[in-house]
C-alpha cells in the first residue's frame, strides 16, 4: 500500500526542551490511526511538524509525490481560532478549505464554488450555507470546519480534539463521516478519550517524547504502560473502575 | 451664484480629495474594523505627528516623515505582538503617547510659527496641496488593485490567521505589507482630517455599512459610499458655518451612523410585528 508520508528518526524541540525524539512513523493511504498519549507528551507537536508548521530539529518528514495531491492536507484544528463575528458565512469559510491547493493569487473559479456546495450538502449544512459562523450552532461550526479540512480532498486528514466540541447528536454521524472519508484518505485523529475512539480507529500511535505504534484498534492498560503511556484507560466492568498505575515502591 | 477660479479650484480639489479619501478610508477601514485593529491604527496616527514634527523641524515635507514614522512604528507593533515579545495594547499605548510628545517637542523647538500644525491636529482643505491629492489617488489605485487581487487572501487570513498558518508560508509578508498600507493610507488622510480625527474617518463608514450587510465586499462599497456622503456634507456644511472641516465630517458620519441604527432598529420593528401578526 503506498505510504502517505514517512517520518525518518524526526526530533522536534522548543528551545532546548525536546518533546519529540528519534520518532519513525510511517502512514499509509486507508490508515485510521487514533493518536494518544498524556498531556505535553507531544501530540500537537507532531501535528505541527506533519503540518510544516514546526521544522524538525534532526530527521525528517517526507511526504509520497507518487500520491495525486502528494502534501495536501485536511486540518480541523482542536478549537475555533477564527473570529466567528467576522463577516464571513458558511460558505466562505468552507471554501477557504480550497486554499491548501492555491498559490498566493486566489481567484474561487466556478468548480471550486460547486464543489463547496456539494460538500455543504454532503455535511447538512444546506439550510444554513450563506449563515454567519454566530447565528450557527456548535455541531454546525464543527461540520463547518470539517468541510473546509475535506474540500481540497486532502490525502490526509488531521483531527485535533475532535470530541471536544462535537454535540452529542452529531458524535455519532461525525464517526460515520470520518469511516467514509477514510476510504479516500488517511486519517489522523488526537484524542484522549481512548474509550470512544477506539471503536472507530484502526489503530493506535502513543505519543510521549517517543512514538510507540499499536497496529491495533484495542489497547490495554499494560501495552499502555509498556509504551511509556501514562494515560487513564476506563474499562467497563461489572463495578465502574479506573486501572492505576501500580507504585513502584510498595510492591504491588 | 458667481464662481471665480479661486472657489473653482477649492471645490475640484475638495471632490477630488473627498473621492480618494472615501476611497482609501472605505477599503481600510473595512480591513482594521473587521481584523478589530481599530486600536493599533490610532496608534499608528499619533505615532506618525511625531515624523512631522521632525519634518518641520529639519525642514523637509511632514508628511514624508509622518509616512516614515507611521509605517515604522506599525511594523514595529505587528513584528512585536507576532514574537509575543510585548502586550500589543501596552505598546500602542506607549508609542501613541511617544508620538505626540515627539511631534509638539520638535514643533516647539522649530523658531517661527507653524501656521498649518491646527491643519495637521484637526485637518483642513485649505492647506491640502495637490501633492496630496495626487498622492491620495495613487494610494486608491494602489489599494483597489491590491484589495481586488488578492481578496480571499486577505479575507481568510484575517478571519482565521493560525489556520491560514497551516496552508500557506506568506501570512506574515501579507500581515506587514497591508499594515504599512493601512500606515500610509492613515498618513494620506491626515490632511482630510487631521491626526486627531482620521481614525474615525476610517471606522465610522464600515460601521454604517455593516447594519446593512454581512458581505466583506460589500461593507468596502458602501464605506466609500458613505465616507462620501459625511465628507461631501461635511465641507459644504463647515463652508456655509465656517466651522473647522475635520470636525464637521466626523459629525455627520456620526449622524449618518445613527440614522442608521434608528433606520435598522424600525426596519426590525416592522419585521417583527409582521411575524407576530
Amino acid at each position: 500500500m503506498a505510504y502517505v508520508f514517512d517520518m525518518k528518526s524526526l526530533s522536534a524541540s522548543y528551545g532546548n526542551k525536546v518533546v519529540l525524539q528519534d520518532i519513525n512513523f510511517r502512514v499509509n493511504e486507508n490508515d485510521f490511526i487514533g493518536v494518544i498519549g498524556p498531556n505535553g507528551g507531544g501530540k500537537t507537536t507532531l501535528l505541527k511538524v506533519i503540518l510544516g508548521l514546526i521544522k524538525p530539529t534532526s530527521g525528517s518528514i517526507t511526504f509520497n509525490k507518487d500520491l495525486p495531491g502528494e502534501n495536501i492536507i485536511g486540518y480541523l484544528p482542536q478549537i475555533s481560532t477564527g473570529d466567528n463575528s467576522y463577516p464571513v458565512n458558511v460558505t466562505d469559510v468552507i471554501l477557504s478549505g480550497m486554499m491548501v491547493r492555491k498559490k498566493i493569487i486566489t481567484r474561487m473559479s466556478a468548480a471550486d464554488k460547486k464543489r463547496a456546495s456539494e460538500v455543504i450538502d454532503e455535511l447538512g449544512l444546506t439550510a444554513v450555507a450563506k449563515s454567519s459562523l454566530n447565528e450557527i450552532s456548535g455541531g454546525q461550526l464543527q461540520r463547518v470546519f470539517l468541510g473546509r479540512a475535506i474540500i481540497g480532498n486532502p490525502v490526509l486528514l488531521l483531527l485535533d480534539e475532535p470530541g471536544n466540541f462535537v454535540d452529542s447528536t452529531f458524535e455519532n454521524n461525525f464517526y460515520e463521516k470520518l469511516k467514509e472519508l477514510n476510504k479516500r484518505m488517511a486519517i489522523l485523529m488526537v484524542s484522549h478519550d481512548i474509550g470512544t475512539i477506539s471503536s472507530h480507529v484502526k489503530s493506535f500511535a502513543c505519543v510521549n517524547k517517543h512514538l510507540n505504534y499499536h497496529p491495533s484498534s484495542e489497547i490495554s492498560n499494560e501495552q499502555l504502560l509498556a509504551y511509556d503511556c501514562p494515560i487513564q484507560l476506563i474499562t467497563h466492568g461489572e463495578v465502574p473502575h479506573t486501572v492505576l498505575r501500580s507504585h513502584a515502591s510498595d510492591g504491588h | 451664484m458667481d464662481i471665480n477660479i479661486f472657489q473653482y479650484e477649492f471645490i475640484v480639489k475638495g471632490l477630488l480629495g473627498a473621492v480618494f479619501a472615501s476611497i482609501t478610508a472605505g477599503i481600510v477601514g473595512t480591513y482594521i474594523v473587521c481584523r478589530r485593529m481599530v486600536f493599533l491604527s490610532g496608534g499608528i496616527t499619533h505615532a506618525s505627528f511625531g515624523g512631522i514634527g521632525i519634518g518641520y523641524f529639519l525642514g523637509f515635507n511632514p508628511v514624508l516623515g509622518a509616512a516614515i514614522f507611521g509605517i515604522l512604528s506599525a511594523l514595529g507593533i505587528e513584528y512585536l505582538s507576532v514574537r509575543h515579545k510585548i502586550r500589543e495594547d501596552s505598546a500602542i499605548g506607549i508609542l501613541w503617547a511617544f508620538g505626540m510628545a515627539t511631534g509638539i517637542i520638535f514643533i516647539y523647538l522649530t523658531p517661527g510659527y507653524s501656521p498649518d500644525l491646527i491643519g495637521y491636529l484637526f485637518g483642513s482643505i485649505l492647506t491640502v496641496t495637490n501633492a496630496d491629492i495626487i498622492a491620495l489617488g495613487i494610494m486608491s489605485v494602489i489599494l483597489i488593485i491590491y484589495f481586488s487581487v488578492f481578496y480571499r487572501t486577505i479575507l481568510y487570513m484575517s478571519y482565521d490567521e493560525s489556520f491560514a498558518r497551516t496552508y500557506s508560508s506568506y501570512v506574515n509578508t501579507f500581515k506587514y505589507v497591508t499594515t504599512a498600507l493601512v500606515a500610509l493610507t492613515i498618513v494620506l488622510n491626515i490632511r482630510m482630517a487631521g491626526v486627531v480625527l482620521v481614525i474615525s474617518l476610517l471606522t465610522i463608514p464600515p460601521n454604517i455599512a455593516m447594519i446593512f450587510t454581512r458581505v466583506y465586499s460589500e461593507i468596502i462599497i458602501w464605506s466609500i459610499i458613505s465616507g462620501f456622503i459625511g465628507t461631501v456634507a461635511g465641507y459644504i456644511i463647515s463652508y456655509y458655518l465656517g466651522i473647522p472641516v475635520g470636525a464637521t465630517i466626523i459629525f455627520v458620519l456620526v449622524i449618518l451612523w445613527l440614522l442608521a441604527k434608528f433606520y435598522s432598529f424600525i426596519i426590525k420593528g416592522l419585521k417583527q410585528s409582521a411575524i407576530n401578526n
